[in-house]
């Protein structure tokens, strides 16, 4: 009896691999930084506290000093509130509406399909940094309009792939079982396709979340993204790129603090409880 | 000695997700001598296709041979080697598969594939193995078999095919022949012609075989031998004529039992005085495709069909795949809106739609599909599955609903604890019970079954048919089942229908089918359900003037 049950929740259960909680604690941990940076970090921001530039890890600055002589840890920490609170934001805002709409198009079928695929397939075509150029110009860079910029350029990619699953799943026996029942549109959307397809599209979000990050600093290279002297950690990469051949930590720590993000991310999904992951087998 | 294939003690054994090892089979032994059409028979899950496909070498991801031999033409095929392995396959041993569609590569030609053994191994130059190719497609008894391997596998019918997979897996005379359902997924007409075709080309060429299949009325027409599995074990063992005549062991006496269904009895009396039906259909056409100028959609599944059922009746509606036995099942339920034509229930005439519907006219007609497997939302338990027609229709919550589920799960021979269980989790039957309770619960009047027990085995289905019968006694239900299987219609219905390209062709009370059936086509179809008797393909030959009639089709 024990080893049945214990074998079911092994299958079945909400039991996480070590792997899957690494990339949790890591994930947690930056989410953690984010909201308490201002509190953490040693120095300002914008503030010039070293004359030497590119400057070593020492006591004094953990992560040695940027080419300005500016304090890398307070600018990492700092940053961590953009790249984070932009990307997830932003990945959660785009996953949402695709996945919504893509559902309904699948369900609903016909000329509302029709149209809206069209619609979105259109909004694909547009160049994002062009798009994000424009729109920058137009009302003005902040925290709000980046996110949803991002937004907006990333949910008709989800609303595809949601939108092919979900016509899979709309075919088979127990949807129509439920339309011949008379169930409407919003149940059917809810009860039936979802739970079968959040397995990919969970693996569809954190692939996702890592273009987000890239698109991010992409748009703060051409001036379009965080403002200074705030800067994401694209943005670190980027100004300080002249310290590589230093060997300088102004520009190896922000890639590790990309990396470590997008990568534990990526370790989350890929290990999620069977419960939630495995849904859709 | 003189046997071509030898099994002893074979223990095969699988690594389940949760790393558990599971015997599959426990300790087989198996001869098939020169000439030898062995079948092996047994429900799902009994090991009938490990067993045969270990002939070839082959053990399906996460299974493996950990015991005992399998020698082929004196070989063991257990110790070879990878490399020696392929040589093996497709020159000594061949493998004619259940799904011949899935098995041909739908971008090449039909004889590119069937000559790719020979290329493989560099047995022949090519032409000389196109044309022995030819010889086969006509030893198979398949239309233009200059031309047939021109084509794609697309443009060659389903029981065509099949016999194309045989020609494919014959190119290379191989020793013995390892055919895995080969009909199964056939109509009844069809299937005569591949049988047909697959026993004179065996008798001609001498060769030892393999059938595995779970329908003991195929396999007495064509082995000579069978034997019964059950677990992985073999339970009886015997000629054709003994098992099917004089079974020793339970199981198989069970097996035979299923076979011949108890002939239904009407459930009510007669009654005089015209009653208003539950179901009466007028004049239903309906099909796929643009809407002509006419109102006729461009491809009619469904032409011009009227009946009517009484309350407490069962109709069965029979014919081969492409009939439009199916289309009627949901033009019915309005999944499919009909072009044509009125579906009046309890003398309501209906929406063409599920949308035009009234929510008590669809509580009333319920629908069951053939695939359990995709008729049961995989993410929901079976207690959710089952509760929600109940708080669809009736506003059931809570406790009641607990209890509701319970009686439901109690009605279809399910124990309670099951509906903490996911879809996955229970077997064929299991499944197609729960898919049946969920109509149940809508306390209707009409169930529309679409196949229900055709993916079935035998012993299992007979359990369903059983209870489908007892519920109608109970409840005083009305069935619409829709079967391509005589067997299951005659255990179950009053009336049959039988449609023909999507045409009512006749309809007969079920008592009168063996033996008044008028049209032509009725009476092929019905000639056509294979006959527990080994005599019977052999008998049907010599009956029929020109067996190739049917074969172009």
């Amino acid at each position: 009896m024990t080893t049945t049950a214990s074998a079911r929740k092994g299958r079945f259960g909400w039991h996480m691999n070590a792997v899957g909680i690494i990339g949790a604690a890591i994930i947690l941990f930056w989410m953690v930084v984010a909201i308490a940076a201002p509190w953490i970090s040693p120095y300002p921001v914008g503030q010039i506290v070293d004359f030497d530039y590119y400057g070593p890890m020492s006591a004094q600055f953990w992560l040695g000093t940027d080419y300005l002589g500016r304090d890398m840890l307070s600018r990492v920490l700092m940053g961590a509130r953009y790249t984070v609170g932009i990307s997830l934001a932003a990945v959660a805002i785009a996953c949402f509406v695709g996945v919504t709409l893509g559902m309904i198009a699948a369900v609903v079928g016909g000329w509302f399909d029709a149209i809206l695929s069209r619609f979105l397939d259109a909004l694909n075509s547009l160049p994002s940094l062009m798009f994000g150029l424009v729109v920058v110009a137009a009302v003005g860079s902040s925290m709000t309009v980046l996110v949803l910029t991002i937004a907006v350029l990333y949910a008709p990619g989800s609303y595809r792939f949601a939108r092919a699953l979900a016509v899979n799943v709309n075919a088979m026996d127990f949807v129509t079982v439920a339309r011949a029942r008379g169930e409407g549109t919003i149940y059917t959307i809810r009860e039936e396709i979802f739970p079968n397809i959040i397995g990919p599209v969970l693996a569809d979000f954190g692939l996702r979340f890592v273009f987000i990050v890239l698109l991010l600093s992409g748009l703060s290279f051409l001036g379009l993204g965080v403002q200074p002297p705030n800067a994401d950690w694209g943005a670190l990469v980027r100004e300080n790129i002249g310290g590589l051949s230093f060997g300088a930590p102004a520009v190896i720590m922000p890639s590790i603090a990309i990396a470590s993000l997008t990568i534990s991310v990526n370790m989350l999904i890929d290990n999620l409880p069977r419960r939630i992951r495995d849904r859709s087998e | 000695m003189g046997n071509v294939v030898e099994i002893r003690d074979l223990h095969v054994s699988a690594r389940t997700d949760s790393g558990r090892t599971v015997e599959i089979i426990k300790g087989v032994d198996l001869n098939v001598g020169a000439g030898e059409m062995v079948a092996l028979i047994g429900e799902s899950g009994s090991g009938k296709t490990t067993i045969a496909l270990t002939l070839l070498g082959h053990t399906r991801t996460g299974c493996s041979i950990r015991k005992g031999s399998v020698r082929v033409a004196g070989r063991d095929v257990v110790a070879m080697s990878g490399a020696e392995r392929r040589r093996l396959r497709g020159r000594q041993v061949a493998y004619v598969p259940q799904s011949a569609a899935a098995a041909f590569n739908p971008s090449q030609t039909i004889m590119d594939q069937v000559v790719e053994v020979a290329k493989i191994h560099q047995l022949m130059p090519m032409e000389e193995a196109r044309q022995k190719a030819i010889g086969l497609f006509r030893a198979l008894a398949l239309p233009d078999p200059e031309t047939i391997g021109l084509r794609y596998p697309h443009q060659v019918s389903g029981g065509q095919l099949q016999r194309l997979a045989a020609a494919m897996a014959l190119i290379a005379d191989p020793e013995v022949m390892v055919f895995d359902e080969p009909t199964t997924a056939l109509d009844v007409t069809t299937q005569i012609e591949v049988l047909r075709a697959f026993k004179s080309v065996m008798r001609e060429r001498g060769m030892a075989g393999v059938y595995v299949s779970h329908d003991l009325a195929v396999v007495a027409q064509i082995a000579d031998r069978i034997v019964v599995l059950k677990g992985g074990e073999v339970q009886e063992e015997g000629a054709t004529e003994q098992i099917v005549t004089a079974p020793k062991h339970g199981y198989t006496r069970a097996l035979i039992d299923a076979f011949h269904p108890r002939p239904h009895e009407a459930a009510a009396t007669e009654r005089p005085g015209p009653e208003t039906p539950v179901l009466e259909v007028t004049n239903l056409t309906a099909g796929y495709g643009a809407i002509g100028r006419d109102g006729r959609p461009e491809y009619l599944a469904l032409k011009d069909v009227s009946f009517r059922l009484e309350r407490g009746r069962s109709l069965g509606v029979i014919g081969e795949s492409g009939s439009g036995k199916s289309t009627l099942a949901r033009a019915i339920a309005g999944l499919l809106p009909p072009a044509i034509g009125q579906i009046r229930m309890d003398g309501v005439e209906l929406g063409r739609r599920t949308k035009d519907r009234s929510k008590e006219d669809l509580r009333k007609l319920q629908i069951v599909f053939q695939l359990a497997d995709t008729a049961l939302n995989p993410n929901r338990s079976v207690g959710a599955i089952l509760s929600r027609p109940l708080t669809f229709y009736h506003g059931t919550r809570g406790r009641e609903c607990e209890a509701e589920v319970d009686r439901l799960l109690d009605m279809v021979r399910l124990p309670k604890a099951l509906k903490h269980r996911l879809p996955p989790e229970l077997s064929g039957g299991q499944k197609q019970r729960v898919n049946f309770a969920r109509a149940l619960a809508a306390r209707p009047e009409l169930i529309l079954c679409d196949e229900i027990t055709s993916a079935l085995d035998t012993v299992v289905a007979a359990a369903i048919l059983d209870l489908l019968d007892e519920l109608q006694r109970e409840l005083g239900l009305t069935y619409v089942f829709v079967s391509h299987d005589l067997s299951t219609v005659e255990a179950v219905c009053d009336r049959v229908l039988v449609m023909y390209q999507g045409e009512k062709v006749e309809e007969m009370p079920t008592s009168r089918m063996k033996s008044g059936a008028e049209h032509p086509y009725s009476k092929l179809l019905i000639a056509s359900v294979p006959q527990l008797d080994t005599g019977w393909l052999d008998g049907l030959d010599r009956e029929r003037a020109s067996p190739g009639a049917e074969a172009g089709r």
